[in-house]
């Protein structure tokens, strides 16, 4: 193999896999406050066609990332008001988000779809997902907001009892997972495959829930295991090309495999699972407990 | 405000009065993917416009889209079905049993499969013979490469896709001979980011032309940015990427849904397979791009579409060979309906072999 071709090649692993770190770190902050948000791929798909109309009508690439960021927070500020304040079920509502979003952007981006745009440069977000991983990791482990965000996911009632505020601190960490998703979004409609078609997503919202999963809510680990997912994927195409002849079916599904071998793996041990996920994860926070 | 109220009023006025139309007909169409898609979806959609438009108040048309081609399908076929059609269309290879399972359900309501081959009394298939066009974009391919390496993104191992590789390659090795076809199987019809990477996978692997077989135009795209040529699908995709896009091959279903609705409508519809290609316009070829393709080129495509038109080009003309080197079309003869619609076999000079 020459060196060109393997420089091409981590160029298009770099390409393809930086989605899945946006909405995977994202989702890893709000998940870490005890949150469980599976709208996903629906913020993402709003991110995308709110960042790709804008840019269509404006021309102008600040506008449509700033109001592909506010349908972040809108979104994701809907959701953190139901599931906090109206106490509705996560899982549900995180569902419901997805198909929401689902709906309205396709509803959105009817009149859109086939325009021709110039993309963006993707190498702007490749570096700030890569910052961004350090940011968190710094984050959550080194500085006080960081380690209330945690106190918050392990045991809510212990934080709101040492005077902490359960309901402001998700509500912060929701919106941020939520604004990491819509960009998430805008960088696959405006920088990695630039256009706007419905579903254009095609489920990496649901890989990189699976990829918080597989990484046990570290930070540094959800990016190498974005990367082990992406380079993967990217791999068996090149051996594919080559002529190798291979199981892409197998492919498809690996990242899935992988957290459900994960998950078997760190659920064997009890305190391994204490250990990495939240314990308040899922479970609604009501104040007068 | 009024105006868009009043507006919104009669357009209500409309629909209800065209609902108690007595006779008029309802024709239902299940999509795989958004009608948004600029490929396969948007060119059966464009189809059921021209039907609407050809046979006006008689019909009204409904259809559901991004159906999966799993159970689910059934659901929404019957939920068709259910709800008064008399003719429905479902629209992509992988329905097929669940097409046939909701019409022996409804014996009264008539189905239209695309590109399959089980029929029933009240179900037809129908499919253009789009490996025309690849062997167009084959010859094009081999005469434009210069790296000799074509990279072509497919979506499922199923007949229809492998019978166009093969068209593909056999016009493209006939004119050169040193021609190599690289082969990513996507497995989905449509994923943008996943046709961008197989793309630029390719362009990294040295091939020169992109040709696709799945539902976007992302690939199209890459090619542009990579700055290599590329062939669109399904509809033509030269506004995506004007300095690469060669040419497409364009699937044409209007005068089909209208000629069947119109014998739903008369009362003549009867079950039957449709396959038809060039001659009878259910496939063509977008504009040649004059910019990048010498004018000879153009014009032998040009005399290559009206060969196969008039039956004097076949795209499979023996003799064919499969990988193992036995011969499946002799000398002088040339591949029956019944090889081409099973085909589940790459011709010899392919390399790799067929996903199982």
């Amino acid at each position: 193999m020459s060196i060109e071709l393997i420089i091409g090649i981590l160029n298009i692993v770099l390409i393809s896999t930086t989605p899945l770190v946006f909405a995977g770190i994202g989702e890893l902050v709000t998940e870490k406050s005890g949150v469980l948000n599976l709208g996903l791929e629906g913020l993402m798909l709003v991110g995308a066609v709110t960042g790709f109309i804008t840019l269509v009508i404006t021309g102008n690439y600040f506008y449509s990332l700033f109001l592909s960021i506010i349908s972040g927070v809108i979104l994701s500020g809907i959701f953190a008001f139901l599931v906090l304040n109206l106490m509705t079920n996560q899982i549900a509502t995180g569902l419901a988000l997805t198909i929401f979003g689902i709906g309205l952007s396709a509803m959105l981006g009817k009149k859109f779809g086939g325009t021709p745009i110039d993309g963006l440069n993707p190498y702007y977000f490749i570096v700030i997902s890569f910052l961004l991983v350090f940011f968190v990791a710094y984050f959550l482990s080194k500085t006080k907001t960081g380690l209330i965000v945690r106190a918050v996911g392990e045991n809510h009632n212990s934080a709101y009892a040492l005077g902490y505020n359960v309901i402001k601190t998700r509500y912060l960490t929701i919106i941020f997972g939520g604004v990491m998703s819509s960009l998430a979004g805008y960088y696959i409609s405006i920088c990695y495959a630039p256009m706007w078609q419905e579903g254009m997503t095609a489920g990496r919202g649901w890989i990189a829930l699976a990829l918080v999963v597989f990484a046990t809510w570290k930070p540094w680990r959800l990016l190498v295991g974005a990367y082990i997912f992406g380079g993967v994927a990217i791999m068996q195409m090149n051996l594919q090309a080559i002529g190798v002849k291979l199981p892409g079916q197998f492919f498809n599904m690996m990242p899935y495999l992988a957290t459900i071998i994960v998950l078997v793996f760190i659920s064997s041990n009890k305190l391994r699972l204490k250990l990495s996920a939240p314990s308040s994860l899922n479970i609604p926070f009501e104040k007068n407990q | 405000m009024l105006r868009k109220i009043l507006t919104f009023l009669s357009f209500l006025a409309v629909i209800s009065v065209s609902a108690v139309h007595a006779d008029q007909k309802k024709i239902g169409f299940i999509y795989i993917g958004p009608p948004g898609d600029h490929g396969w979806t948007y060119m059966h959609d464009q189809g059921r416009i021209y039907m609407e438009n050809a046979l006006g108040d008689s019909i009204s048309t409904t259809y559901i889209e991004n159906v999966p081609e799993n159970a689910d399908a059934v659901r929404a076929i019957r939920k068709l079905a259910a709800s008064g059609h008399d003719l429905i269309f479902t629209t992509s290879f992988n329905y097929m049993d669940q097409t046939l399972e909701v019409a022996k359900e409804f014996p009264d309501v008539k189905f239209e499969h695309a590109t399959g081959f089980k029929r029933m009394d009240n179900v037809s298939t129908y499919s253009a013979r789009f490996y025309e066009g690849r062997t167009i974009i084959g010859h094009i391919a081999g005469k434009m490469t210069k790296t000799n390496t074509i990279g072509y993104i497919v979506s499922f191992p199923i007949p229809e896709v492998i019978r166009g590789i093969n068209a593909f390659y056999l016009a493209a090795s006939k004119v050169n001979p040193d021609v190599k076809i690289k082969i990513i199987w996507n497995y989905s019809w449509y994923d943008p980011g996943k046709e961008a990477d197989a793309a630029n996978t390719l362009i990294n692997q040295g091939a020169d032309i992109i040709v696709q077989h799945t539902d976007s135009y992302a690939p199209c795209q890459a090619a542009e940015k990579a700055g290599v040529l590329a062939f669109g699908q399904a509809s033509n995709q030269e506004a995506f990427c004007p300095n690469s896009h060669m040419t497409s091959i364009e699937d044409i279903w209007g005068p089909y849904y209208a000629a069947k609705a119109q014998a739903v409508v008369d009362g003549t519809w009867s079950s039957e397979d449709t396959w038809q290609g060039f001659k009878d316009g259910m496939v063509e070829m977008s504009p040649y791009n004059t910019k990048l393709l010498p004018l000879d080129l153009i014009l032998e495509a040009k005399n290559m579409e009206t060969a196969i038109e008039n039956g004097t080009l076949h795209s499979f003309e023996g003799p064919i060979y499969n990988q193992a080197g036995e011969l499946v079309v002799k000398e002088g003869e040339v591949a029956d309906d019944g090889m081409l619609a099973s085909m589940m076999f790459y011709v010899q000079g392919i390399d790799g072999e067929v996903p199982q």
